[in-house]
């Protein structure tokens, strides 16, 4: 009996879960986009109701019509608009990445538009507070809050709504037509413009309900918490299997459930539960991935008419004569030297610094680059394996007194191993599924293990000294930059041995046809557990030489799983197979933010110098919020990821092949006129 | 004479940098039935594909009864009367068998007894009818042939554009689906036929387009074509423009190219 | 007689209820060219997924040169001397046609592994490079060597196919459709590289096909499938003189 009070207390929660599971749902069946930006809506629509209500104190009825169905399609039918069209025909890498680059780009834009102060106690969409005289029976201990009814009720309305939609309506048919292949539609007579249209605003309304409903659940609005709630209510779009309809709705409400039993039945201070509880739905959305039958063998569906589209260019490596290579090549090593100097005798420490954590991060990047470029494995958990790293290094350190870098290949050995044990199970996966199972672990590992004192060291992050080699010690920041640079180059010559070696011929060969490398003979499976091992253990040597250059190991400074998340963007915006897109996003993941927040101090810091500037530069210096700089930064890397939908191979890539072009072009106009001016001068008596 | 169904004026096509056709003129008549033939990469694809909105030309227009269609979407073809039956896979592998065929006839104009159409699929076809509630994606290469054909036959079209129709196909059922062609024909709708089986197509036909290298080279009855029907067949020897261009449309076999920036090209 | 090379003893596959195949019994000799025809949907590909391992049979066993291969992936078949080529041609993205080669040549011999690649770098050798010459010239194809394979047509597309099979040093290779989507240009060609390739390499080959001339030239013998079970099987040209078989398949026309 006591278990049954429990588990009903649960359902409120379930019913969130089910909302937002529900929300993604739709959005995959009827637009192809695992869409992460699903928190990202949801947050502005938040955002717009509570600016309306308490702000301008508008009805409830208003307020709400203006935010869920007004602001929230318009949202959604301008994403569709201006990107989401253009990735019709695009893989499901490409659409999630994009997605994951809106996940970090609107907050931010919303940030900016409507302010970034504090919003707490975001009101509810209900018009009573408390609802225990008419829904509990006398001598109750359990009441539903006005937005645990709401939820419910919604909940209860838009999953029948869906069912129908798509078991008895034309429209549903037809959505899920346009998912497929667009043009096929159009050949049977559907107009996909408008449907595709219709879908991502109805799935945007459900965002924007989502958004609404949920935020009284947080003391004050947040969209990394949305976030994370929309990770944990991954756990029920797994179980419907992203596209039961019905079956989410069940998964979110087991999933309350539990959580309410185990909160109940579990001993209030065990380890257990401390660490469980919060973590639950991650274990949950993990073991689901693993154990779930069916996903193994779902096919990503593919347009059968997408060779109507032009073919992709050809990569620049292959279109660019030996003469530029090498020219190239040449240009490069100067540049990079001259940078090198620059750092060595011009930067202060405050640059210097930057620029070697930069160089750092760029390590971490080039993990990337062999799980995710090289293995087509979208894994975003590369943040976490670098913790493991730098955590193991830090504990061997300061346990053992063993020298650091010692304690870097410990690190480094560490993080390979868990990878290699994560990566068992995890590389069976397909596309989006691997990319959901790395983000559960990523989250699993940061309210699971990151708090234990074993692990971390606890509440105070361990320190972690610079090290000696020989007469240099490394405390003097320019030692520590050549340091860091043997580090990186090295790395770098690892990986693109591996990825021009019979490894990455493997390896691509099982991206584009996995049935064609198995008829060679090639096992797939291992390839990408060697593959994930790799990478884990370089972002483990990424994540230990953060942990030097900080000088401490810690897991808010340097890995939350968020910033792992933007670090995915960035690397695969610039062009996920290239070592110049690692360095170049390492750097200006550090670099850009502070550059820009120079940039707007200096209206302030003229003001301040000249008593007589003009008044309106003083206006836009009082105008500029401190965090503009930060907000600008993440919107650009957030559009970075988007433009992954135009140039699939990089931006970097994309830039090099037009400038190859358009050298060869120029090159080749000269010769041609040299030639007209000789065979001229030869006719000539 | 009346208006051609369609009528292709002076139309040129291209993937991207590749061309794919150049300088076409191509009317097919109220009633008549068009084989279209030439080798591989010769174009004849690139032709169906213009011919129902799936790809605008760079040049020249599109008229369909008489009406400027050039760079109107796919599905304004389809309203007019235009059902085109793409070569190799063209199912919706996620939607059941009757869902596939449920799509086209609820969105054909004017409207239609859809349950009676179903029925007219699965009379046409008794295999699919076996496998109604199947999602399209488990059936075998051939029997999703017959879904796509299904699909177009039973819609009685103005214009039917077949791309392929044997492909992949037993002896016996390509004979079946020609014979139902010869009924759709006699019963006045047009036909563009693109085939590799000449026999077939020559015996359907009332008059013969033979492509090379994306120019038309002939245009007459199947009588007239007389011994160049053992050349047509023959690819140029030497890589040539049209080279590129097969490549483009083999892409699709491949299913190695995949261009995310997706959208019109 | 000798052994056979392949032997699949009552194999029987169902999905969902449907029966795909209903104890089908084959065997493919040394050095012999056997075909499987059947009308669409008769079974021929899942015939084709169960031997080469991609799918498991329900019930059934597969031997393959002298011993059982039931519980061996498509990758660990492909290594016991099993190449296949697909329907829809598949090739690797971004490769050029000697890469493909060279990829399946690796898989082969097993060369070069992590700390080769790392230490020594994975240059080709020459005697690689040798072996895949053979092979390009065999199919006619060095002139396209470096071409990346997307680009070539399609009877190109699927002779590389063939060739990358045949880098595995196949005892027996599994073809599903080769002249499908070929003008009949292609499909000659097609033809004369298979019996090219089968005198000279000696190696067993299973055919699926549609084009009854194209298997008349080249197969000995021929199964026909119907309905997920075996109704004839013999020398192809009494097969395909069968009436069953011209019921079930070629039509009373032809």
């Amino acid at each position: 009996m006591q278990l049954l009070e429990y588990a009903i207390r649960g359902v409120p929660t379930g019913c969130v879960f089910a909302l937002l599971a529900v929300g993604l749902v739709l959005t995959y069946k009827t637009s192809g986009v695992f869409n992460l930006a699903f928190a990202g809506q949801a947050y502005v629509s938040a955002i717009v109701y509570y600016e309306l209500r308490k702000e301008l104190e508008l009805p409830l009825v208003a307020a709400g019509v203006i935010s869920i169905l007004i602001v929230a399609p318009l949202i959604g039918l301008l994403l569709e608009r201006v990107l989401f069209r253009y990735l019709r025909s695009a893989g499901s890498m490409a659409k999630l990445v994009t997605s994951l680059g809106l996940l970090i780009a609107i907050p931010e834009i919303a940030k900016l538009l409507f302010g970034s102060e504090t919003r707490r106690n975001p009101p509810p969409l209900w018009w009573v507070r408390r609802t225990d005289e008419w829904l509990w029976p006398e001598g109750a201990t359990f009441v539903l809050d006005a937005g645990q009814v709401a939820t419910i009720l919604s909940t209860v309305v838009v999953v029948i709504g869906l069912v129908v939609l798509f078991r008895a309506t034309n429209l549903g048919l037809r959505m899920r037509a346009v998912v497929e292949s667009p043009r096929l539609a159009e050949l049977s007579g559907v107009d996909s413009e408008r449907v595709s249209m219709a879908a991502w605003m109805l799935s945007s309304v459900l965002a924007g309900l989502a958004g609404v409903l949920v935020a009284p659940l947080f003391a004050s609005l947040n969209p990394f918490d949305l976030f994370t709630l929309l990770v944990a209510a991954l756990a029920a779009t797994v179980f419907g299997g992203l596209t039961s309809i019905p079956l989410t709705f069940l998964g979110g409400i087991l999933l309350g459930v539990l959580q309410a039993v185990l909160a109940g039945t579990l001993p209030t201070d065990s380890v257990l539960t401390n660490g469980l509880r919060p973590s639950l739905p991650f274990v949950v959305l993990f073991l689901l991935l693993l154990f779930r039958p069916g996903l193994r063998t779902t096919r990503e569906l593919t347009d059968p008419l997408a060779s109507v589209d032009a073919p992709p260019p050809p990569p620049a490596a292959r279109a660019r004569p030996p003469w530029i290579a090498t020219s190239a090549r040449v240009f490069g090593t100067v540049v990079s030297l001259i940078a090198v100097a620059l750092c060595w005798f011009v930067l202060d420490s405050y640059w210097l610094g930057l620029a070697i954590s930069g160089l750092v991060l760029s390590v971490t990047m080039m993990s990337l680059i062999v799980v995710v470029g090289m293995g087509g494995m979208l894994s975003l958990c590369q943040a976490a394996l670098a913790a493991i790293g730098a955590f193991a290094m830090a504990q061997v350190v300061a346990g053992t007194g063993v020298p650091v870098v010692l304690g870097l290949v410990v690190g480094v050995v560490v993080a390979a191993a868990i990878g290699a044990l994560l990566a068992i199970p995890v590389v069976r996966l397909d596309g989006v599924y691997l990319a959901l199972a790395t983000l559960a672990f990523a989250l699993m590992f940061q309210s699971i293990f990151v708090p234990l004192s074993w692990v971390s060291g606890g509440a105070v992050p361990i320190t972690v000294p610079r090290p000696v080699i020989g007469p240099l010690d490394l405390s003097d920041d320019r030692y520590f930059l050549v340091f860091v640079i043997v580090c990186a180059v090295a790395t770098a010559l690892v990986v693109i041995r591996l990825r021009e070696g019979t490894t990455g011929r493997f390896l691509q060969a099982l991206q584009t046809s996995d049935v064609a490398a198995a008829s060679i003979g090639i096992n797939g499976p291992r390839a990408r557990v060697v593959a994930f091992t790799i990478a884990a253990g370089i972002a483990g040597f990424g994540g230990g030489l953060a942990a030097i250059d900080l000088g401490q190991a810690s897991y808010e400074a340097s890995f939350p799983y968020l910033i792992g998340l933007v670090w995915v963007a960035l690397l695969v915006s610039a062009g996920a197979r290239s070592i110049q897109a690692a360095v170049l996003s390492g750097l200006f993941f550090f670099l850009f933010p502070a550059l820009l927040d120079k940039l707007f101090a200096l209206p302030g810091n003229w003001v301040d110098t000249n008593p007589d500037a003009p008044s309106w530069v003083a206006g836009i210096a009082d105008a500029i919020q401190p965090t503009w700089a930060q907000s600008v930064a993440f919107i650009l890397f957030g559009i970075g990821a988007i433009t992954y939908a135009k140039h699939p191979e990089g931006s970097i890539e994309a830039q090099t092949t037009a400038s190859v072009n358009a050298i060869v072009r120029r090159v080749e106009a000269r010769n041609d006129r040299h030639r007209v001016a000789a065979g001229a001068g030869g006719s000539a008596p | 004479m009346s208006d051609p169904v369609l009528e292709l004026d002076h139309v040129d096509a291209a993937y991207g940098p590749f061309r794919a056709l150049f300088d076409i003129n191509l009317r097919v008549g109220a009633g008549e039935a068009v084989a279209l033939v030439g080798a591989n990469g010769a174009g004849k694809s690139t032709i169906a594909r213009v011919a129902s909105g799936l790809l605008a030309p760079t040049a020249g227009a599109v008229l369909v009864d008489g009406t400027d269609l050039t760079g109107a979407p796919p599905f304004r073809f389809a309203r007019a009367g235009i059902a085109h039956a793409p070569e190799g896979r063209s199912t919706f592998a996620s939607l059941t068998v009757s869902e596939n065929l449920q799509l086209a006839f609820r969105a054909a104009r004017p409207r239609r007894d859809v349950a009676a159409d179903l029925d007219e699929a699965f009379t046409l076809f008794p295999r699919l009818g076996e496998r109604r509630d199947q999602v399209a994606g488990t059936l075998s290469g051939g029997e999703q042939r017959m879904l796509a054909l299904a699909r177009v036959l039973v819609l009685r079209p103005r214009l039917l554009i077949a791309d392929e129709l044997s492909l992949g196909l037993a002896p016996i059922v390509t004979a079946e689906v020609y014979r139902v062609l010869t009924q759709v024909r006699d019963a006045g709708t047009s036909l563009l036929v693109v085939e590799q089986h000449l026999d077939h197509a020559l015996a359907l036909a009332h008059r013969v387009v033979v492509l090379q290298q994306g120019e038309v080279t002939f245009d007459g009855g199947p009588d007239e074509l007389g011994e160049l029907s053992a050349t047509v067949l023959l690819p140029a020897g030497a890589p040539s423009r049209a080279e590129t261009a097969e490549a483009a449309e083999t892409a699709e076999t491949a299913e190695t190219a995949e261009d995310p920036a997706g959208g019109e090209p | 007689m000798t052994a056979p090379l392949l032997s699949a003893v009552g194999v029987t596959k169902r999905y969902a209820g449907i029966v795909a195949l209903q104890n089908v019994s084959l065997e493919v000799g040394p050095a012999e060219f056997a075909a499987v025809i059947g009308p669409n949907g008769a079974g021929k590909s899942t015939l084709f997924d169960c031997l080469t391992g991609v799918q498991r049979p329900d019930r059934g066993h597969v031997h393959f040169d002298g011993r059982p291969v039931d519980g061996l992936r498509p990758a660990a078949r492909a290594r016991a001397g099993m190449a296949r080529t697909f329907q829809r041609i598949e090739l690797f993205g971004g490769m050029s046609v000697l890469d493909h080669l060279l990829v399946a040549d690796r898989a082969r011999t097993r060369r070069g592994g992590l700390l080769t690649d790392v230490f020594t770098g994975s240059r080709p050798s020459s005697d690689e490079l040798d072996r895949c010459s053979a092979v390009l010239e065999l199919l006619g194809l060095q002139e396209w060597a470096e071409r990346p394979a997307e680009s070539l047509t399609l009877g190109r597309g699927r002779l590389v196919e063939l060739a990358r099979a045949l880098m595995c040093e196949p005892k027996l290779l599994f073809l599903d459709e080769p002249s499908s989507g070929l003008d009949r240009h292609e499909t000659d060609e097609m033809g004369d590289a298979l019996l090219r390739v089968q005198s000279e390499r000696g190696l067993a080959i299973l055919l699926i096909e549609h084009d009854v001339p194209l298997v008349q030239r080249l197969a000995e013998r021929m199964y026909v499938l119907d309905y997920g079970e075996l109704i004839a099987a013999g020398p192809t040209d009494e097969v395909l003189a069968d009436q069953k078989v011209r019921v079930a398949y070629l039509g009373a026309s032809t």
